[in-house]
């Protein structure tokens, strides 16, 4: 790789390789103030690629590997290289990282406590940790969640938060800054949204959890409580690595939803969703 | 052959409860089978049923007369719990002994 960049986020030390200047550059500012890897020894590694060896010139597109890969991965426009560098540190990570239960949620704390939202794409779990982020809570992470196997504390993973579409205004008008926007994406326009120096400069610093929620954006208003067994089954397939992590993975998971409650609810709007979060939180 | 197939009843075993990791949850008990790594959710009597198979290998009566031995039951019961116990198989929890 003629390109490259180390950088830490939590637990996590990547070194991003490249063959092109633009996608290592554009992380290199993105991240710009992140630690280095522990020891500098990276533990998970993302290559970007070109396609076909004449396509780093011509027209170039963009593959994405690593230790970890997906062979239906597809190649990005090299203007898209962020994109790529981006997918491929959440591809890694999901594909290769053992040490917690690594769960599809957006975390944020306040008060010593962890607020954990899972939900696919399009939930608004980005969002919400995003602009609560901007009202004074720490932000922990918008993707993944990790999972102390020992006492179930989560850790921060605080990657930029990747905003999608209308998501992009919606923190822009809470006074957030979001740059650089992709348009045109697989993923339609994201926009990546850089955790404040707070988030960064404690993100060795674990929380135990509080309250999970279950988010479901454009939905009228609305809280249910949803049984531990029905968290369990959701969060399984939320996680990237439960059942490679066999009984350790099944323990932490157990002692989760053990631990906190959880709630399935519908916000029509961000204001919306925001305030039914803080309300929740102040009634945990 | 097997005992079902000479037309008696179906005698069934399990791992030994070391086996499983076994943790309630709500109505439902999250259950952890360490020698497959799968996990699986049972609602009673099915933990009942497994735990009950530690004394041995046991036909429905016999597990019907251990639980019994634990816990208040209601009627028969032989029928329900060789439909559990069918159940459990197909989940690789319990297999004909």
């Amino acid at each position: 790789m003629r390109q490259a960049h180390a950088l830490r986020v939590g637990a996590v030390g990547f070194r991003i390789g490249s063959a092109w200047r633009a996608p290592v550059a554009a992380v290199r500012t993105l991240y710009e103030g992140y630690p280095t890897p522990a020891d500098d020894i990276p533990d998970l590694t993302v290559r970007l690629y070109p396609e076909r060896p004449w396509r780093r010139w011509l027209r170039p597109s963009v593959a994405i590997g690593g230790d970890y890969w997906l062979p239906d991965a597809a190649p990005l426009p090299l203007a898209q290289g962020l994109l790529a560098a981006e997918m491929g540190m959440n591809l890694q990570v999901a594909l290769g990282w053992r040490r917690h239960l690594l769960l599809h949620c957006s975390a944020v704390e306040r008060d010593g406590r962890v607020l954990l939202m899972s939900g696919a794409s399009g939930s608004g779990k980005s969002t919400l940790a995003t602009l609560l982020a901007l009202s004074g809570w720490r932000f922990l992470g918008d993707e993944f969640a990790f999972v102390a196997l020992s006492d179930g504390a989560i850790h921060p993973f605080p990657r930029a938060a990747s905003l999608k579409n209308e998501a992009v205004a919606a923190v822009r008008a809470a006074g957030g800054v979001v740059g650089p926007v992709l348009e045109e994406t697989p993923k339609g326009t994201i926009g990546y949204w850089r955790p404040p120096a707070d988030a960064i400069a404690r993100m060795a610093e674990p929380a135990p959890p509080r309250l999970l929620l279950f988010p479901r954006f454009g939905e009228a208003a609305r809280v249910e409580a949803m049984a531990p067994s029905e968290a369990f089954v959701r969060l399984t397939q939320a996680s990237t690595n439960y059942v490679a992590l066999g009984e350790a993975g099944f323990s932490a998971l157990s002692r989760l939803v053990q631990s906190v409650p959880a709630l399935s609810i519908g916000y029509p709007d961000s204001g919306a969703g925001l305030a039914l979060v803080e309300r929740l939180w102040g009634e945990a | 052959m097997t005992s079902s197939d000479e037309g008696t009843a179906p005698v069934y075993a399990a791992d030994p409860p070391a086996g499983r990791l076994a943790v309630p949850l709500d109505a439902l008990v999250a259950v952890y089978h360490r020698r497959s790594g799968t996990t699986h959710l049972l609602a009673s009597p099915s933990p009942e049923l497994l735990d009950a198979l530690a004394d041995g290998p046991a036909d429905a009566a016999t597990l019907r007369a251990r639980l019994a031995a634990r816990y208040d039951l209601e009627g028969d019961g032989s029928a329900m719990i060789d439909a559990r116990m069918e159940e459990l198989m197909l989940a690789g929890l319990a297999w004909r002994a």
